[in-house]
């Protein structure tokens, strides 16, 4: 088991698993929505299949979030 | 700047801050903002610089008040509706303060008219719900090294970030849009009227601290909250270096309109 922090809330996962697979277990709607950073640094969506997060990683999930006037 | 008695009353409680003083009012008052978007975001914001003693604000929006913006949009009035949204807040905004230069576009902010009209202002707000304007914003206030705040609200979430140049931009964070309708927006998904209030209140305080030099800015982190929870977060972030249009081999060098801002408008126009 790794303890790894996702949005600043421990959270438990099997081994090393990938990103893509994290987004998954995080019942993430819209999986092309969010913007993932790993201890700080953005990583490219690409790479979230190749991403391994291990042992007291921290992730934050940013999601796009519209705004006020929907046509300015 | 020599303020009149009448002024310095006016502006007393800012002038008692030690912060800010006579010194920071002037800055206040020789400031240029413009704000994009006379909505949810937008009426907050434009309210408070306004009575804040914002020297010039700059307002651009294309669009007339309906009856469905008057839940949140707190610069509007029932009397206003089907009035250009740009002379509404102009209206109030006189009302408020009519020390206040108030600069209309009755328009939309588009990849032509964008350099030219951000060129004017020392800072610009995002008060926009859709993407494609989003990072227009952001593009022509990174190549024309302007400072922003971008806010975004989706219903009972907020976020803002202030952008200034050298920290991270929104492209950083978010690389590049969203597919057109991959993301709800507030007119399809619904907003819980206060909180537009709640996130245009803190891009209005980070407009000020800009003005004044007061504190520390939004830069380098992402503030998000919930109203369900009432939580707030603070993500820190770092500039990209893969980042589209500020990272070490930009892609975006120029600026342009995406598709999906013609999707919306005519979605938004159909529904009406």
């Amino acid at each position: 088991m790794s303890k790894i922090s996702v949005n600043g809330k421990a959270q438990e996962v099997e081994g090393s698993i990938s990103i893509a697979e994290l987004i998954k277990l995080n019942n993430v709607a819209q999986p092309s929505m969010v913007s993932i950073q790993l201890n700080g640094q953005f990583v490219n969506r690409d790479d979230f299949e190749t991403t391994t997060v291990s042992d007291g990683d921290e992730l934050d999930f940013l999601y796009f979030m519209g705004g006020g006037q929907a046509n300015p | 700047m020599d303020f009149t008695e009448e002024q310095i009353q006016r502006y007393s409680r800012h002038i008692l801050l030690q912060d800010v003083g006579v010194e920071g009012q002037e800055k206040i008052s020789n400031g240029k903002v413009l704000i994009v978007g006379a909505g949810g975001l937008g009426a907050p914001i434009a309210l408070y610089l306004a009575a804040a003693g914002v020297g010039t604000i700059g307002i651009i929006d294309g669009d007339v008040v309906d009856l469905s913006n008057l839940q949140r949009q707190v610069i509007h009035f029932t009397p206003d509706i089907n009035k250009p949204k740009v002379i509404s807040a102009k209206e109030k905004i006189n009302l408020i303060n009519p020390d206040v230069k108030v600069v209309t576009y009755h328009k939309l902010l588009t990849a032509e008219n964008a350099l030219e009209i951000i060129n004017d202002y020392d800072f610009i707000v995002d008060g926009t719900d859709n993407f494609p304007v989003k990072f227009l914003i952001n593009d022509a206030c990174v190549i024309a090294k302007k400072p922003f705040s971008h806010g975004g609200i989706l219903r009972f979430d907020g976020q803002t970030l202030t952008y200034v140049p050298g920290s991270a931009c929104y492209r950083c964070l978010f690389h590049s849009p969203p597919p057109p309708n991959a993301v709800p927006t507030c007119s399809q998904a619904g907003v819980l009227g206060a909180i537009a209030g709640m996130l245009g209140t803190i891009q209005a305080a980070e407009v000020l601290k800009y003005l004044t030099g007061v504190g520390d800015l939004l830069t380098n982190r992402l503030l998000t909250f919930n109203a369900k929870t009432m939580e707030f977060r603070t993500v820190h972030t770092k500039h990209n270096d893969n980042c589209p249009v500020c990272g070490n081999h930009p892609t975006v060098t120029g600026l342009v309109d995406y598709e999906q801002a013609v999707c919306d408008i005519e979605s938004h126009r159909k529904s009406k």
